[in-house]
């Protein structure tokens, strides 16, 4: 009931909720979350992001004999149910449980995408990614680089479901998603909703460059939008004006959206016309895009949830100046998480919440 | 109550432990190979030689002294209990609990496991030191042509060595590393698998290598970091790799690709290839995280990989009593579920038959097998290191010259009639005129262009790179003289 509560609330808000309450998917409690019967429209059912994802590894495990999905609990399906009915379907030797050893489904993962497989695995929190950081920088990364090309590990993809819920405190809560970023030879792909994530999903899977694919898990049951049934790809490195806008351009990634969205929209009742820009891919990422936003607008406001110290954030706050400095009416905006370790019951403080967001919007614009 | 039924429960059932050792479930149903022998491995370590822990003899005897006296009671009723037992061993269904994993049973004595079997397990080996194979050795037998073909690869391994080393010590190469007294486990190791069998290599197995067909030149091109290098000049020396040759390119990193083995086999044995694969690493790599994931992932998934520890004695300047407490690293398999064996590293025909016998095991029964080559680094680590300051010349050279692998090899080939004092000295003169050929020729060969400096980083080129790559050309015009000249623009 609880659930479906939520899905009605997610439907209302387009695909997000209220940024206060939020709805931890842990175990299996909620797995009985199934697809709503109503809502079929010209883009698909309406379905919520953990489906989406699900749909998207039922297609790429269809579609690819020589595909693998694997991780700590993807067997029975998951704890936030991404993988259910995987194993059912495809076998227990294309879809399985691993060890509980981060670096260890990193460097099997490795291993079985450097002989021509496409391997789909996943770490069950991004804050938990940390063991694996060796084997996805030294070893993924550079796999193609330094072996000539002689041998690539393109076929990997490292799912990952990261940021704050509510109650996740350190360990799940973190978007580490900059320490990737700063990688050459990764890509580091972020959806914003159901619809994003299923086609994003398909196209990190199927590029033939390891992806990092960090999933909003906030929005796992959240969000629920209107999702093609059919396997269709979204495009990579490529950045979306999801809403026009005249004075300030936003950009943010992944679950920040649903908070910059709602900002905008309070932000146009006081008369400012915001344009907002879903990154989408990180690295390597599309600068012409929000360059050609920022030379309308003449100002920029970045917002991630990672802490604003070496967040990319600052990554694109530098790139922008160096190429829009002429058009800059206004130094660029950054509203993130504070210096500090993630924080259980200081999380309503940690956050880049929407009225941190209109209030550098107003300053911003009124500089 | 509780104390009353552990008594006689315990009672019972460690006098039944000791008298039957339950073997360990088969996981592949079919015939153990006839290289495992299944008592050795099926039963749980023997407390040989363990320090008779005196301390908690006194504890039991006073803590538990009611205990022991309930066990003595109801010896009769335990005699009558043991006539009844059934085959499977657990009788009465309550001295044994299904935890999760399997049925164990209880024992009254707290019996603390031994920190080791007491004795070092031993050591497989065929050859003795003057080259004669030990009598009742069991061995996989060698062809003449193979037994030679290994014979003249490791004595060009040597040969290698030497001239890349002294390559580097004239400032012609930046950087290079030996394998110096590890050039049988290099060779008959190479020599026992097929080549369908994937490499996953640390940095002192070139032998693998260079047995599968890498050249002379091949070899030098990668050194020089020249436009021929399949890595592109990207990697400092000694990073072999070939895709043509199923040897995957070498990376620093201690043990990381002990995981991608794994993975690498899993995919094998998903395709149902005749093949394995197999990683080869150090003693110091056995401390990484990495070798245990992979352990425990090859045994979890069984997947057929052989994993072979060179266990040289030292890492870079640690020697392997700073490394482990464990009796080496053979003993490690037992607690994955892996079976292993420890075997002579400077016995070629020892490792030869090893790991013939491994690879058979690890395919057909889909399992992993970890091989742990005891023999000593006799070189220094590498180019970078001085390996006198941290240990005796003395012991340098005895292993250098009593109880080098080729010597021993070549009294055995020289023993069969194989082999000839003229042989010997024209492979050597011919090996080394190839070899200084191909520094030259790999000396005069271009590095690669700048243009590879932005290419394979992704499968193409993104904007960012080739923006930089604009800037960087601008930047070399206006400073040419900051930037090599043999690196064409």
């Amino acid at each position: 009931m609880a659930a479906r509560a939520l899905r009605e609330a997610g439907r209302r808000r387009g695909w997000a909720a209220e940024v206060g309450r939020r709805c931890f998917s842990g175990g299996s409690a909620g797995a009985a979350v199934a697809e709503p019967k109503e809502g079929v429209a010209e883009g698909g059912k309406a379905v919520n992001l953990f489906t989406a994802v699900n749909q998207a590894l039922h297609i790429a495990l269809d579609t690819d004999p020589r595909a693998y999905v694997f991780g700590e609990d993807v067997g029975f399906g998951g704890v936030f149910r991404c993988t259910t009915g995987l194993a059912d379907r495809f076998g227990k030797s294309r879809v399985f449980n691993t060890p509980l050893c981060e670096q260890g489904i990193a460097g099997f993962a490795i291993g079985l995408a450097a002989m021509g497989n496409r391997a789909i695995a996943e770490i069950q929190f991004a804050d938990y990614i940390f063991p694996a950081f060796d084997q996805i920088v030294n070893e993924a990364a550079k796999f193609r680089y330094r072996s000539g090309n002689e041998f690539n590990c393109g076929g990997l993809t490292i799912r990952t479901p990261y940021g704050a819920v509510g109650h996740g405190g350190h360990y799940h809560s973190q978007s580490p998603e900059a320490f990737f970023c700063h990688v050459p030879g990764l890509k580091v792909v972020i959806p914003r909703s159901p619809r994003e994530a299923k086609g994003l999903l398909l196209a990190s899977i199927r590029d033939p460059n390891p992806v990092v694919f960090f999933e909003p898990k906030w929005l796992y049951r959240l969000a629920v939008e209107e999702v093609p049934e059919e396997d269709y790809m979204l495009p990579l490195s490529q950045a979306e004006v999801i809403r026009k806008g005249s004075d300030i351009t936003l950009i943010g990634w992944g679950a920040q959206l649903a908070v910059l969205k709602e900002a905008c929209e309070d932000a146009a009742k006081d008369g400012v016309s915001c344009e907002l820009i879903d990154l989408k891919t990180l690295i390597p990422w599309d600068k012409e895009t929000v360059e050609a936003s920022v030379k309308k607008t003449g100002k920029l406001l970045v917002s991630h949830e990672a802490p604003i110290t070496g967040g990319f954030g600052a990554e694109i706050a530098a790139s922008i100046a160096e190429r829009c400095f002429q058009r800059l009416e206004a130094p660029v905006a950054r509203v993130c998480g504070v210096d500090t370790p993630f924080p259980l019951v200081y999380e309503p403080f940690y956050m880049p919440t929407k009225n941190k967001v209109l209030d550098a919007i107003k300053a911003t614009v009124n500089y | 109550m509780a104390a009353l039924w552990l008594a006689r429960a315990s009672s019972q059932l460690a006098r039944r432990a000791a008298r039957r050792l339950p073997p360990l479930p088969s996981r592949h149903g079919g015939e153990p190979s006839p290289w495992f022998l299944g008592s050795s491995v099926a039963a749980p370590p023997p407390v040989l030689g363990s320090p008779p822990l005196p301390p908690l003899e006194r504890i039991a005897r006073r803590g538990f002294c009611s205990v022991r006296r309930f066990a003595g009671e109801s010896s009769a009723a335990a005699a009558a209990a043991d006539e009844e037992e059934p085959e499977n061993g657990f009788a009465g269904g309550d001295q044994a609990i299904d935890f999760p994993g399997g049925k164990v049973s209880f024992v009254a004595e707290m019996n603390f496991l031994p920190e080791s079997h007491g004795e070092r397990i031993s050591c497989y080996r065929v050859l003795d030191d003057d080259g004669r194979t030990i009598s009742g050795s069991r061995f996989q037998e060698v062809s003449k042509e193979v037994a030679l073909k290994m014979y003249i690869e490791m004595v060009t391994l040597q040969i290698m060595d030497n001239i890349f080393y002294e390559a580097q010590r004239q400032g012609r190469i930046s950087f290079y590393l030996t394998s110096n007294g590890e050039e049988a486990i290099n060779i008959a190791s190479a020599a026992a698998l097929s080549i369908d069998d994937i490499v996953l290599p640390q940095y002192r197995e070139p032998g693998v290598l260079l047995w599968r067909g890498f050249t002379l030149q091949e070899f030098a091109n990668q050194c020089f970091g020249n436009s021929m290098d399949y890595g592109k000049g990207r990697q400092m020396p000694i990073h072999y790799g070939s895709n043509r040759l199923n040897y995957f390119t070498v990376s620093s990193p201690i043990a990381t690709q002990l995981p991608h083995a794994v993975g690498a086999a899993y995919s094998l044995k998903m395709d149902k290839k005749d093949a394995c694969a197999i990683t080869y690493f150090g003693d110091g790599g056995t401390s990484e995280g990495d070798f245990h994931a992979a352990l425990n992932f090859a045994a979890v998934m069984d997947a057929p990989v052989v994993f072979f520890c060179r266990n040289n004695g030292w890492a870079i300047s640690t020697p392997t009593t700073e490394q482990f407490r464990s009796d080496g690293v053979v003993i490690r398999g037992q607690a994955y579920g892996i079976r292993g064996i420890r075997v002579d590293g400077n016995d070629a025909l020892a490792v030869y038959s090893a790991v013939h016998a491994a690879r058979e095991m690890a395919i057909a029964e889909g399992r992993p097998i970890l091989i742990e080559a005891l023999t000593y680094r006799v070189g220094h680590h590498s180019t970078s290191d001085d390996s006198t300051k941290y240990r005796p010349v003395d012991e340098i050279e005895h292993w250098r010259t009593a109880r080098d692998p080729i010597s021993r090899y070549r009294k055995w080939v020289q023993g069969n009639d194989w082999w000839s004092d003229a042989e010997e000295s024209e492979l050597r003169r011919r090996v080394r005129k190839e070899l200084l050929q191909a520094i030259q020729v790999a000396e005069r060969m271009p590095k690669p262009p700048f243009a590879e400096l932005f290419t394979d980083v992704y499968d193409q080129i993104p904007s960012n790179l080739r923006e930089q790559e604009r800037l960087l050309r601008e930047t070399i015009m206006k400073h040419p003289a900051d930037y090599p000249t043999d690196v064409p623009v």
